[in-house]
């Protein structure tokens, strides 16, 4: 009989694997490894960098010498040693690429075994694609359809080249170097990632996305990007996410930087699906990642996340609702199974008048995995009828995963309105057998049943990437009952 | 159809159903009544395959052994099982629920999915059918539901389903006599020569208005007496006293 176990269910989601774990052979361009002034002056100097950036880099550099690790994170890992770790890798093209037919077919190969296939993408949706593989900007779709619009979309050295004076005047305004250890380790070593810019009072028209893809071993990534959305603007941006099987642990230092000005408007959305290692925890992505957004008069910006990858996710992204009226929206999926461990919830400071945030967290725990939220609201002194609304729920399978919630909530003035709700529950075996009675399999079950809990974050989702994401989350949890 | 022979199930060693025997044939609807804990809705569970019993005996439905076979599986051969407690699915609206319930049934039985014109085009007869609120089946399965509301959703997936045996486990109870009485037109809109349907409990008050051509009494896990629908009226009038004094002391003769 198909009885249904927690046993079995355990059973069934440790048999799961990644499916996105297989090496593209394309000959890459390396540093040597490890980490020093002289690497991060090869980075600069390969990226034909200006000298304000290589010097901007090197302080960074320098202020990370002295940092410490920070440890108060609900996760354990072995100490990275980043004298072990590749900082540059670029993938050798064989000539400049013009057009996507001169992209190396491998590349494309592995594209489409993402399920990104660039050519579908073009034709099918409207969506402009930035491919970031290991450290270089491989090619930009779209870019000319934006342009018209005075929408600056692309790769951060390109940026760098094109727009020194955007990229000098805001990057490191949201997360300076001497944020925390992550982040100055990114401002040193960082080699590439996003850059956009969406004019006054413009509305971006298509979705911004971006993949990124670790290939090489023992790489890290360390991307950083920047989104400046100009008074009264408005854009959608997409991140995802997925990295091949490899054994040795992978590190991932990302910076997110947004800003959004006067009556401006950003989603940022991310699907991260980084792997997660193996049944055994062995293998997996290292993810340490800082986002962060500023809010100046009547703006908004709103983080989606979709988190399923990664041995260690380590990742706040956050809101700092400066100007009056603004709002800053937080909407979490994190799946953990296996052995991963994932720390992250967001950060909401209301320092203008009439702010408001709202945080939704649900978190799905499976197997051996430990799933924590961790989220801070911060209401301050000169924040009058500021209002949060947060809401944190936790969803366990199994008995030997764990789900843990660590609200701060620091309230400075007195007209503030903070609500916070937390709820903790199992799927139900109720619920399996009423889907069972109506001819529904358990397997089948538990996706519905998870896809409905997280209803209220995939909703927020673009549309064309919400399909995606629940795909995502039936993978996860992926196996079939005995 | 559906055929139980000497039928036991126990949860955690209480023996619940002690040697079951009945006989369901196409086109007939059976009601079963009782008193409290006498076993009617562990015998809807264990014929629909609810994991918590240990059960021996035989139960077939056209011949198939219905206890070697998951509970979906059971599904896929027609069995349906109207919940006395319809359980909430958050999040999981009833279109897609149903969606993917009419889908796994078709594959189980080797037919393709069916066209999203197709589906809608049922859901909107089978709405009609039990006077279901659109706005019901666009909202999560059962969520926020009042009583009433769910027992009528549990009768709209049963039309959706269209199963061969329909067991409904005490539909009638917390009904108002509005909803009461669709619900037995919706069932007995539904009913064919072809399925079945087993009625279980506690009032005579349903069995005005969906008639059954037979009618037993289960007792401490056995069915101790069997009639027609006057025995329904009787059972009203008079309790169940004067059937249950003495059954654990003496054998009583039961026909099924």
């Amino acid at each position: 009989m198909g009885k249904y176990t927690e046993d079995e269910l355990e059973k069934e989601l440790e048999t799961q694997e990644y499916k996105y774990g297989f090496v593209t052979d394309i000959e890459t361009e390396k540093a040597p490894i490890g980490l020093s002034e002289d690497i991060i002056r090869l980075i600069s100097s390969k990226k034909n960098e200006p000298e304000w950036l290589l010097e901007y880099r090197l302080k960074a550099y320098s202020a990370w010498l002295k940092m410490e690790e920070p440890t108060w994170a609900h996760v354990n890992y072995p100490k990275v040693d980043f004298q072990d770790i590749y900082y540059y890798a670029a993938p050798k093209p064989k000539k400049q690429l013009d057009s996507l037919d001169e992209v190396d077919s491998e590349l494309l190969e592995m594209y489409e075994k993402l399920g990104i296939s660039i050519d579908e993408q073009k034709k099918l949706s409207n969506v402009a694609v930035d491919i970031v593989m290991d450290s270089v900007s491989v090619k930009t779709t779209f870019q000319d359809t934006l342009a018209k619009l005075g929408i600056i979309f692309g790769s951060f050295s390109e940026a760098v080249q094109k727009h020194p004076d955007l990229v000098k005047k805001y990057m490191g305004t949201i997360v300076p170097y001497t944020d925390n250890y992550y982040a100055a380790l990114n401002a040193a070593v960082f080699t590439d990632g996003s850059f956009c810019y969406i004019p006054k009072g413009v509305r971006c028209p298509m979705e911004l996305s971006t993949y990124f893809r670790i290939n090489e071993a023992q790489t890290g990534q360390f991307e950083r990007t920047l989104v400046v959305a100009d008074k009264g603007s408005y854009c959608s941006y997409l991140e995802g996410c997925t990295a091949p099987q490899r054994d040795e642990n992978q590190l991932h230092a990302a910076v997110v930087e947004l800003i959004a000005m006067d009556d401006a408007e950003i989603k940022y959305s991310t699907v991260q699906n980084w792997y997660p290692g193996d049944k055994n925890g062995k293998g997996g992505i290292y993810n340490f990642v800082t986002k962060r957004g500023l809010c100046e008069k009547n703006a908004k910006i709103s983080w989606t996340q979709v988190e399923t990858g990664s041995a260690i996710t380590w990742k706040y992204p956050s809101c700092i609702l400066k100007g009056d009226n603004s709002v800053g929206e937080f909407y979490s999926v994190a799946v953990t199974n296996n052995y991963q461990q994932a720390d992250t919830g967001t950060k909401m400071l209301h320092l203008g008048k009439n702010t408001k945030s709202t945080i939704i967290s649900k978190g799905v725990s499976a197997g051996h995995s430990q799933n924590s939220y961790r989220g801070l609201v911060k209401i301050s002194k000169n924040a009058t009828n500021a209002r949060n609304f947060s809401q944190c729920d936790s969803l366990l399978m199994g008995n030997k995963c764990g789900a843990h919630t660590f609200p701060y909530i620091e309230v400075d003035n007195k007209s503030a309105k903070v609500e916070h709700e937390a709820t903790t529950s199992k799927i139900g075996e109720d619920q399996i057998f009423y889907c069972n009675q109506r001819g529904i399999d358990t397997e089948s079950a538990i996706k519905l049943i998870v896809n409905g809990y997280a209803k209220d974050v995939l909703n927020k989702l673009p549309m064309e990437f919400a399909v995606e994401a629940q795909k995502l989350l039936a993978i996860s949890l992926e196996g079939s009952v005995g | 159809m559906l055929r139980i022979k000497n039928l036991h199930a126990s949860v955690d060693g209480n023996e619940i159903l002690k040697g079951l025997n009945l006989e369901v044939k196409a086109g007939e609807v059976h009601a079963i009544m009782g008193p409290n804990g006498s076993g009617k809705s562990t015998l809807a569970s264990v014929i629909a395959g609810k994991p918590d019993y240990e059960v021996s005996g035989d139960v077939t439905l056209n011949g198939k052994d219905l206890l070697d076979l998951a509970p979906e599986e059971r599904a896929g051969e027609g069995v349906f099982l109207a919940f006395q407690y319809p359980v909430e699915i958050p999040g999981v609206s009833n279109v897609n629920f149903l969606k993917t319930a009419v889908n796994d049934i078709r594959a189980y039985k080797g037919l393709p999915p069916m066209a999203a014109k197709d589906f809608l085009k049922m859901l909107k007869e089978k709405q009609a059918l039990v006077e279901l609120d659109k706005k019901l089946t666009s909202r999560s399965v059962n969520e926020g539901f009042s009583g009433g509301e769910k027992k009528r959703n549990e009768i709209f997936q049963m039309a959706m389903l269209n199963p061969k045996l329909a067991i409904l486990d005490e539909t009638d109870s917390g009904l108002d006599i509005d909803a009461l009485r669709i619900v037995a037109n919706g069932v007995n809109k539904l009913k064919s020569a072809d399925n079945a349907t087993i009625i279980i409990t506690h009032y005579q008050r349903l069995l005005d208005y969906i008639v059954p051509d037979y009618v037993h009494v289960l007792y401490d896990g056995k069915i101790i007496k069997s009639g027609t629908k006057e025995l329904a009226l009787e059972l009203e009038e008079k309790g169940y006293d004067w059937l249950t004094k003495g059954v654990e002391s003496s054998e009583l003769k039961v026909k099924s």
